[in-house]
């Protein structure tokens, strides 16, 4: 990037702060919004409601055979039941990883996204890139995640075009037989329950 | 009459690599959060639902060249234009220039836990039998829509198999017109991606959600 590119991008997000700082200003007097209600908000997304309950939903599916039939069967309902629900995971619909079969999660008219199981979305979930190419070319995307899989393992990917939030519920990696709940959950990462990463077994 | 969204990316060349990002990293400016917030708060207020929020964003001209958040500043900009909560010139001054329009609701902090954890379903109780059934071949419809919608263009005028039945529900298209909810039999009907795009790989199939209007007999 040239030092022009960085001046502009600086100008930019100054221009930016003006704006929504203006907006907030005006909404307020106008009573349209309480401050400490956007404060509560931003604090929920970056310290409660994140990929972490997610990776829970998947180790709790891994261990419990019950959940695991569950959860395919009624995912809102079984992941209510762990405490998650609400915005953007009114209805929650579940898709197993197996050894022939992967899932990929898109929304490519927006950015819609399991929010109470992952959080809000990275931002290459909401880029063009990947809106773009997701449904099109998978193996393509994967590999720009470092990911390779066979070429028999059948990709589905899923468009969430209506409000059904898809959560992929990634493959138990061998070699974690010993491993509890907690310990497990600790393995899963955001990006396999998008299915652009596959989970892996710790290092030994 | 004519409706132009900027958002219907599936299956577009040349838009390049996707950039990985470590989890956590939810925000990259300072105005990020707050026009999160702001966003959240408003659509709260019900002055507007999220169909018609959608609408705002993916018919922004410059749609393409914004960023993510700039896109939502934008179209809350614009729902409040529209709806004469807010004047350009209120944005230039910082401060309210005109008076406020009642609203339904104000979210307060003490209530967004709530709120949040309550969402907004849009299952709605069935009106009448579905006019498909899991197995079934369906053909996405072709017409290029004159409003919002969310069937995406790669899928119109192909056919898939209905996959899934989830009743009814909210149906988009009204909803962001402000015609009510005209619930509608929602299902997963999947397309074998090479019935899609010509270069896809086999053994690869895409999944969308459609609402029943957006089906027809193959």
């Amino acid at each position: 990037m040239s030092l022009h590119d960085h001046e502009h991008e600086h100008s930019e997000l100054g221009e930016m702060d003006l704006r929504v700082r203006a907006l907030e200003s005006v909404l307020t007097q106008k009573g349209y919004i309480d401050p400490a209600a956007l404060d509560r908000l931003i604090d929920t997304y970056q310290t409660r409601i994140g990929p972490r309950n997610g990776a829970r939903v998947v180790a709790r599916a891994w261990v419990d055979v019950e959940f695991h039939e569950w959860l395919l069967r009624d995912a809102t309902a079984a992941i209510a039941s762990m405490g998650y629900a609400g915005r953007q995971g009114e209805h929650m619909q579940v898709v197993a990883n197996s050894p022939r079969r992967h899932n990929l999660v898109v929304c490519t008219l927006c950015s819609c996204y399991p929010w109470p199981v992952l959080g809000l979305p990275p931002t290459w979930y909401k880029s063009a890139p990947y809106r773009s190419r997701a449904v099109r070319d998978p193996r393509g995307v994967l590999a720009d995640f470092g990911v390779a899989l066979d070429d028999e393992v059948e990709i589905r990917v899923w468009d969430s075009t209506a409000e059904l939030r898809y959560l992929v519920l990634p493959e138990r990696p061998a070699g974690t037989e010993s491993m509890d709940e907690a310990a497990l959950a600790s393995l899963v990462t955001r990006d396999s329950m998008i299915g652009t990463a596959l989970v892996n077994k710790p290092a030994a | 009459m004519s409706y132009v969204t900027h958002a219907d990316l599936g299956g577009q060349r040349g838009h390049g690599t996707v950039v990985p990002e470590p989890e956590g990293e939810l925000f990259h400016a300072e105005w990020e959060p707050r026009a999160f917030a702001l966003t959240l708060a408003m659509g709260a207020t019900r002055a507007w639902n999220l169909d018609m929020s959608r609408a705002a964003r993916e018919t922004l001209p410059d749609y393409a060249t914004l960023s993510y958040y700039e896109i939502w500043v934008a179209g809350l900009q614009r729902l409040l234009q529209e709806r004469g909560m807010l004047d350009d010139a209120e944005i230039v001054a910082a401060r309210a220039l005109l008076p406020p329009v009642a609203v339904a609701r104000v979210l307060a902090a003490a209530n967004v836990e709530s709120v949040l954890a309550a969402g907004a379903p849009t299952a709605r109780p069935a009106t009448m039998a579905p006019r498909w059934h899991v197995g079934d071949r369906v053909r996405a419809v072709s017409e290029v829509s004159i409003h919002h919608t969310r069937l995406p263009g790669y899928v119109r005028g192909k056919c898939g198999v209905i996959e899934r039945a989830h009743g009814m529900h909210v149906f988009a298209d009204a909803h962001a017109q402000g015609l009510g909810e005209q619930q509608q039999w929602l299902y997963t009907v999947s397309f074998t991606a090479i019935d899609l795009w010509p270069d896809a790989a086999p053994g690869h199939t895409v999944a969308v959600d459609a609402w029943e209007p957006y089906l027809e007999a193959p």
